[in-house]
């Protein structure tokens, strides 16, 4: 009887220490390099899902969640692959938030996290080579593929009647993918592309590539790059040599400094970025508002439904092993089940705990499809007296 | 054919913006090459002290422009260029003391001295993203264009436009000045004389009692002065950002090497050769040849020789071709 009771009390001893098990999750982003503004705020917003799992105290049965920051640069594919390194083998982290630009995603899914079996979720990857990568059911993203954006901005375009555009592209995966993109929804809708060229960020002059692109010609210039980057300089170059006057931005042009730098230089305009609908951005502005990040900022909505996710999926599966709650993924994220809105992470923790089935629509609408990414919700805008202006959504 | 439309067209996007860009890199490359020439070494951190010197007429425009100072059509920016120009002297002196100094006394050689400027660049790097920040300023007043696009068709009639920027047309003419201005001094004035004395034979100098601390202060504030003036008619012309400072210091050794390290006039035709190769290699001369010949010859592609992306294999292909056949550039500087 003794030895029953000490057995007994050792069980209970080892199920409460299960149960305060603690988890960590790595967030990694380009903290530095060419998108740390946009990343400033992606990352607070990762953490506002952690943090609000964990003080509900109703994941697994009141485990602790805490966020493990790593860097990838952006661009610094070795980097990236050594901070995701160091967080998956020495500080354990059980799932990835990240990374933020494509190729450094792609670098850190091949060489981490699918030989130590880590799920990872992009909320901002969005080159659509991402799309056929070899992921082992790991790699999941909450923002669209760019073939989705290709094919919208092609719409745009040819619902305005232009059927002809030079296209420029930023020298990397996203420029060349989503310029790829482009091309083959535009072609196929009629329209014709003159010439699509790579520029290269940050060089001192423009005037050779704005040279070859104007003598193409085109009604519209499709500027496919960076706005603190060679995008803003192609725009520049071309408007002062009068090669072209109406652009059509993608998302990584269009933020309040490329109204800052342009104005009224480049009204009739278009562009259209991947953006939640209002009412789902008004209310993630309600919830996480005061936390010091601008919740309507590029991606930050994404980067706290991509955190949400896996601690959802962990809870649907009852496990925190990555090889377990890989499979939950796309269930808590899609229908059927009780819809979840961003704030509600609590509310959603006792329904998986019931055994019941939820469908998170979280900050941006979240409906996974295909190999696991968002299928989008795109706001078509276009700049006009010098602001810029939301034409309407799709 | 039209003949006007094609030369339109063709000064639009190949010889104003390549003029101006030649004239960017030559001052630049002055700067490299007087260094080289007097001091005996490359200076890397001297894309740096460019992007120094334009913070500082950055941010003196931006007091003058809180004032409510202006030139009317010509950019605030010249009235902050002196007081730029001393106060990157002051840095570039302060290296030179602190740093260089040292390497002279123990007369190192010219790769540690390569090594030494490495590390002054990385500083200054820091120091310029201390102050102003990684990001793009903009520091631009005044009037955009001297001829603009619009205006120059309804001038003309012509179907193809032509602009000419301020700040093309403020830098070819800077560039000029600077260049008058410092031949002059090299080759008229007594401390000039001097400064080509210590860079022909350094021990025959000091024997016919040339200071030669005097000469490494004076060639440091010429630098200073070229940097700064470079640097800002650069950050007026695109925009000012840290980062492209670095980028710029590549095509700007180019020239410096093409023209032939250590010859100030190799400096400025390097600077041109550069910057003419770059954009015209790589144009699509369809626009121009569509004017240029009768219409049955009209060319159907592009009519491209090599595309943008190879931009800079162009200027390093004949900065590798001009040291194979003539190692000390196309003017005869030092052998390297």
């Amino acid at each position: 009887m003794k030895k029953l009771l000490t057995a007994t009390a050792a069980c209970a001893l080892l199920a409460g220490a299960a149960a305060a098990e603690e988890i960590k999750i790595g967030v990694i982003l380009g903290f530095t390099g060419p998108i740390e503004s946009t990343v400033a705020h992606m990352g607070p917003a990762a953490d506002l899902a952690i943090k609000e799992v964990s003080d509900s105290g109703k994941l697994l049965g009141g485990a602790t969640v805490t966020p493990v920051h790593g860097d990838t640069g952006c661009i610094d594919s070795a980097g990236a692959v050594a901070a995701t390194e160091r967080l998956v083998t020495a500080d354990g982290v059980k799932g990835i938030v990240g990374g933020d630009c494509s190729g450094v995603t792609g670098a850190m899914l091949q060489n981490v996290a699918r030989p130590n079996g880590v799920v990872m979720i992009s909320p901002s990857a969005t080159s659509p080579g991402l799309t056929t990568a070899e992921d082992d059911g790991l790699f999941f993203r909450t923002a669209p593929s760019d073939a989705r954006q290709g094919k919208i901005m092609a719409d745009i375009m040819m619902d305005q009647g232009i059927e002809s555009a030079a296209v420029t592209y930023t020298n990397n995966d996203y420029g060349k993918g989503l310029a790829d993109a482009f091309q083959a929804a535009y072609e196929a809708a009629g329209g014709t592309v003159t010439l699509s060229a790579p520029h290269e960020d940050g060089k001192a002059d423009y005037s050779a590539e704005i040279g070859a692109l104007a003598s193409a010609g085109g009604d519209r210039l499709v500027v496919a790059g960076y706005v603190d980057q060679g995008g803003s300089g192609m725009v520049r170059a071309a408007l002062d040599s009068g090669a072209f006057d109406t652009f059509q931005f993608v998302d990584g042009m269009i933020s309040d400094k490329l109204i800052e730098n342009f104005g009224a230089e480049i009204d009739g305009s278009a562009g259209q970025h991947p953006s939640p609908s209002p009412e789902l951005a008004a209310r993630f502005k309600e919830i996480a508002g005061g936390n010091g990040f601008e919740p309507t900022y590029a991606f930050a909505p994404e980067s706290y439904d991509a955190a949400a996710l896996i601690l959802l999926a962990m809870q649907a599966a009852g496990s925190s092993e990555p090889a377990d709650y890989k499979s939950k993924v796309m269930e808590v994220a899609n229908a059927p089940g009780e819809p979840i809105q961003a704030g509600e992470l609590a509310k959603a923790l006792d329904i998986l705990a019931a055994g019941g089935d939820i469908d998170y629509i979280g900050a941006t609408g979240v409906e996974l499809v295909g190999p696991g990414e968002a299928a989008g919700n795109y706001r078509e805008m276009t700049v006009e007296g010098g602001m810029d202006k939301t034409v309407g959504f799709r | 054919m039209d003949t006007l439309n094609a030369l339109v067209a063709f000064s639009n996007f190949v010889a104003i913006p390549a003029v101006a860009y030649g004239s960017q890199l030559a001052l630049g490359a002055l700067g490299v090459t007087l260094v080289y020439g007097v001091l005996r070494f490359s200076n890397f951190a001297h894309g740096d002290t460019m992007a120094f010197g334009a913070m500082i007429v950055v941010l003196l425009t931006w007091l003058l422009q809180s004032w409510g100072v202006s030139l009317g059509p010509l950019p605030t920016a010249l009235l902050a260029l002196p007081v730029g120009i001393i106060v990157t002297a002051g840095l570039l002196v302060a290296t030179d003391q602190l740093v260089y100094r040292f390497y002279r006394k123990h007369k190192s050689p010219p790769v540690i001295f390569l090594i030494v400027s490495l590390g002054v660049m990385f500083i200054m790097n820091g120091l310029v993203r201390f102050v102003i920040g990684p990001g793009d300023q903009r520091f631009f007043d005044g009037q955009r264009f001297i001829v603009s696009v619009r205006e120059f068709k309804a001038m003309t009639g012509l179907r193809e436009g032509l602009a000419i920027k301020t700040t093309q047309g403020l830098t070819v003419v800077t560039a000029v000045i600077v260049v008058a201005v410092l031949f002059w001094f090299l080759n008229k004035t007594r401390t000039g004389k001097s400064m080509r004395a210590y860079s022909d034979n350094e021990d025959l100098a000091l024997l016919s009692g040339i200071n030669p601390e005097r000469v490494v202060l004076v060639t440091w504030l010429i630098v200073a002065a070229l940097a700064t003036v470079a640097g800002a008619l650069y950050g007026l012309d695109k925009s000012f950002k840290p980062f492209v400072y670095f980028q710029l210091l590549l095509p700007v050794f180019a020239s410096a090497i093409v023209g032939g390290l250590g010859n100030p006039v190799g400096a400025i035709a390097g600077g041109f050769v550069i910057a003419f190769s770059e954009v015209t290699v790589t144009y699509a001369w369809k626009k121009v040849l569509v004017y240029a010949l009768p219409d049955q010859w009209e060319p159907s592609g592009l009519m491209q020789l090599l595309t943008t992306d190879y931009k800079f294999a162009v200027s390093f292909v004949i900065l590798v071709i001009v040291l194979l056949f003539r190692p000390t550039g196309l003017f005869r500087g030092k052998a390297l």
